[in-house]
């Protein structure tokens, strides 16, 4: 059965609406992104899972019970659910351990199953040592670990997570991507992760459903998302693409599906002139123009294979990594 | 390792569209609250205005009386050209003062600021005394070494009159634009004045052509609190005016309330202090929140005080200028008067004595009781304001419910009613029966709480913004209720800033004259209307040394207020 069902949620202010006509099923123990840029209605859709606001139309159920309807809301604390912030809203006034045994106080367990239950999410959040430390003293990435203590500490029935990385430096992101799949895999908590960043929804999800002006645009595991984009809006916003139009239909075309040679490949080629070129370390990026055409396409080649602007070269195009979009 | 999971069918709370809530209750309660404490008494002043005495029958008779003699509406006219002249007087005596302090080198900026601090808590009437013995005619000290420097027949000076009015409000209202004027200067960024520099502009050039233009909504601010100061103040009027034979709106409000209490002429007479006010405080507010200025200017980068030179020292002399005859000068001579046994007889062993102060504190009969009467209504207010505001700054932050506007417009609506004509509404409501609250605790309590619920709001409201939600979001997606947070969360984290507030309103309410003036009974007087009967009755010597006590008990205060909310808390803090 579903962990969690949401059944046609909407959020409207007045004309607007923040969220329309929003369907979900979450398997138990599934890792579900909600990706889209930012006023996409994401976070608002996260809180109304949370129970922070009503929906204005449409169901929210965990395992088939409603707890979230125009008519009525189950208020957050009574959930069971935990939830991770954009600003950790660690406390400041409670040490490491207080903060990651108050969700274990509220639920009443004994003094010495906190105890030992923080001590062991501190051991996997790599935490113990700083128990006792205020949130003033930690980074933020140690912050951050005491967030996920906090949240996954309780055993949620569901994990909610909002843009938990986006005040994290690029490299300590990164990692922390890692450590939040870790710790799904290892506690297999229900999850929704709200995330305006592509690869860190590709990187912790099994799923990702890409939303754009309130609206699911398409829900698929990351590599369906990426080779299979449903629409130009995906296939723009996941990762980088060329659009090319043939007989009235909009493709697809990833920038590494194209191939970039000297001599004239064996098929599907086409003969181009370089316009320009940027090098990222890991990769080229070309801009090649081909002949008779407008709009010059992005090409990707590794980082040793080397033309000059205004060469002569052939594309060649696998039809197979083409991608009809509406 | 199974966490016991509460239970997903619970009831469901009705969402609040057409529904119930339970902080609906707390709203009604806040509401009925607000109502009593600001609408009440600003209805029963206006409905006052327009009844007969005793038949309550509707009569414009009151505007009649009220205005139906030149010299009422003299004291008008002269409420006005005080306020005018004081505010000016007070911008000249603050502006260079605020900029040096904020935006140069001037050498010993962080005593300067506390010189300001000592000014702004000296009350008005314990600055008024001072200058009394300053430069009282004859006998003033200033006119004593004048006289005894040059040998004329008098000295030049003469507190009793316009001018000396003028001087001893503008002397110890300067503070409010000090403290508007710095805050606008500290926004200027560095970079600006940098701009200007490169182009070629000099220091002064500078000054005048773009940081003083930029902070001049913030200087008119300030001047118009000064002018709303100067017009609803009652004791430098009432120890001056009076004896120089004048009239302000104030002492004359004073003189309807004196034997037999007319408070339908009072309330009637009012009315223009009451419309100034609410005009003037509309216009400083579109001016000093009007963002298009000066103040917004995203990261503004550093600002480096600017190098003066030489100048620096000019600017420190004019800063101790201000401040002897704000600070030094009167407290030197406020001593002395405390320790003597008569004040007159000047700094000689034979006339030091410790009387005055066994007097006030064991043998007068209510001076010492007077001082803790007004420890304990101002702590009582401080606590009621607190919780007051605490409870509407959050229900308006957090929206819990609609319509929470109104409920910090009214917390913010009394800043508009000046001390005198908010005692009046407190009088002509509760004064009557049933309540019949005239004379006890409760009123003054009341009335106190009433006049300082905008300082309360205002650092009420800055609290609890400066709490992420999401802290307490967190509290309760773990199982937490809305109470719990409050207290495991908000109140431990507001506990410091709590505190502040709390000063904030006390210190003032101890002090308060103006709204006690008009509501004290036999056995509810305040010091500062113990120190007002002093002034009148000419004990000096007494007077001042309850003054210096009144002073001594705050420096504590003080002390607690800096260490919970930083060095400026007071100068920061005060203004809306």
């Amino acid at each position: 059965m579903s962990k969690l069902v949401l059944k046609n949620i909407g959020k409207s202010y007045g004309s607007f609406d923040a969220v329309k006509d929003f369907s979900l099923e979450l398997a138990s123990g599934e890792f579900v992104s909600l990706l889209g840029p930012s006023g996409c209605g994401k976070t608002t859709t996260l809180r109304m899972i949370a129970g922070f606001m009503p929906p204005t139309s449409g169901t929210i159920e965990v395992d088939g019970k409603v707890i979230s309807s125009p008519a009525g809301v189950v208020p957050p604390e009574k959930r069971g659910m935990s939830m991770i912030f954009q600003s950790y809203a660690i406390w400041p006034n409670m040490t490491v351990g207080q903060n990651v045994g108050f969700g274990l106080e509220v639920r009443k367990l004994p003094r010495a199953e906190i105890e030992r239950r923080v001590d062991r999410i501190l051991e996997v959040v790599q935490m113990a040592p700083l128990k006792g430390r205020y949130p003033a003293e930690l980074s933020g990435g140690q912050q951050q670990r005491v967030a996920l203590a906090r949240a996954i500490v309780v055993e949620p029935e569901v994990l909610l997570l909002d843009e938990p990385l986006s005040n994290l430096d690029a490299n300590l992101r990164e990692e922390m991507r890692f450590e939040i799949r870790r710790l799904h895999d290892e506690f297999k908590i229900t999850t929704v992760y709200v995330t305006h960043d592509q690869s860190e929804a590709m990187v912790t999800s099994d799923r990702i459903v890409v939303m754009n002006k309130g609206r699911i645009e398409q829900i698929d595991p990351p590599h369906i998302l990426y080779g299979r984009p449903k629409s130009r809006f995906v296939a723009g916003f996941i990762g980088r693409t060329n659009f090319v139009d043939r007989d009235g239909a909009t493709y697809s075309i990833r920038p590494q599906s194209i191939g970039l040679s000297p001599a004239r490949p064996l098929a599907n080629a086409v003969e181009a002139d370089i316009v320009g070129r940027s090098y990222l370390g890991e990769y080229w990026d070309y801009l090649a123009k081909p002949l008779g055409d407008t709009k010059p396409l992005r090409v990707s080649t590794g980082p040793n294979v080397l033309f000059d602007v205004g060469q002569r070269v052939w594309l060649e195009i696998d039809p197979t990594a083409m991608v009809r979009v509406e | 390792m199974a966490v016991a999971q509460p239970a997903l069918d619970l009831p469901m709370r009705r969402t609040r569209i057409g529904g119930w809530d339970p902080t609906w209750l707390l709203w009604i309660a806040i509401i009925a609250v607000l109502l009593f404490l600001v609408v009440s008494p600003f209805v029963y002043l206006v409905l006052t205005s327009f009844q007969a005495e005793r038949t309550g029958a509707f009569t414009l008779q009151n505007y009649a009386t009220a205005y139906g003699r030149a010299r009422y509406i003299d004291a008008l006219f002269n409420s006005l050209q005080l306020g005018a002249g004081a505010a000016l007087l007070a911008g000249v005596l603050a502006v260079p003062l605020a900029w040096g302090c904020s935006r140069t080198n001037m050498p010993g900026r962080g005593f300067v600021r506390m010189l300001v601090l000592a000014t702004f808590i000296t009350p008005p009437y314990t600055g008024a005394v001072a200058w009394i013995l300053l430069a009282g005619p004859n006998a003033g000290w200033l006119n004593r070494i004048y006289v005894m420097l040059t040998g004329a027949e008098a000295g030049p000076f003469n507190i009793y009159s316009f001018p000396g009015l003028v001087v001893v409000i503008a002397l110890y209202s300067f503070p409010y634009i000090f403290i508007f004027t710095s805050a606008a200067l500290e926004l200027v960024s560095s970079e600006m004045e940098d701009a200007a520099n490169i182009l070629g502009a000099g220091t002064w050039r500078t000054m005048r052509k773009v940081t003083l233009p930029l902070a001049i909504p913030a200087i008119l601010g300030g001047l118009i609190i000064c002018f709303l100061e100067a017009i609803a103040l009652f004791a430098s009027p009432a120890m001056i005016a009076i004896p120089a034979r004048f009239n302000v709106v104030t002492t004359q409000l004073f003189q309807f309330f004196g034997n037999p209490v007319r408070v339908e002429v009072a309330a009637a007479y009012a009315m223009p202090l009451l419309g100034v006010t609410v005009l003037l405080a509309l216009v400083q507010r579109l001016m000093t929140h009007r963002k298009s200025f000066a103040t917004l200017t995203g990261k503004g980068g550093e600002r480096r005080p600017i190098d003066l030179g030489s100048g620096r020292w000019l600017m420190f002399a004019y800063a101790m200028f201000v401040a002897s005859l704000s600070v030094f000068l009167p407290y030197i001579f406020l001593v002395q008067a405390a320790f003597a046994k008569a004040w007159g007889r000047g700094f000689a062993w034979d006339n030091l004595s410790f009387r005055n102060f066994h007097f006030v504190l064991f043998e007068h009969a209510t001076a010492a009781q007077s001082v803790w009467n007004a420890f304990l209504y101002a702590g009582v207010a401080a606590t009621a304001g607190v919780i007051l505001t605490l409870g509407v700054a959050y229900i308006v932050a957090r929206k819990l419910v609609p319509f929470g506007g109104l409920l910090a417009f009214l917390c913010v609506a009394p800043f508009v009613i000046p001390g005198v004509v908010l005692a009046i509404g407190f009088y002509a409501a509760y004064a009557p029966p049933p309540l019949a609250l005239y004379g006890t605790a409760m009123i003054l309590i009341l009335a106190f709480t009433t006049r300082f619920l905008p300082i309360g709001y205002v650092n009420a409201s800055a609290a609890i913004r400066s709490i992420n939600p999401e802290m307490e979001e967190a509290v309760r997606v773990l199982g937490g209720s809305r109470l719990t947070a409050l207290r495991r969360v908000v109140a431990p984290l507001l506990k410091r800033n709590l505190l502040g507030a709390w000063l904030l309103i006390f210190i003032p309410a101890t002090r308060e004259l103006s709204s006690a003036i008009f509501l004290y009974g036999p056995n509810t007087k305040v010091v500062s209307v113990m120190i007002f009967d002093m002034s009148e009755e000419g004990n000096f010597e007494y007077l001042a040394a309850l003054a210096l006590i009144l002073q001594i008990l705050t420096l504590p205060l003080l002390y607690i207020g800096q260490r919970a909310l930083g060095r400026d808390f007071m100068l920061r803090r005060t203004t809306t």
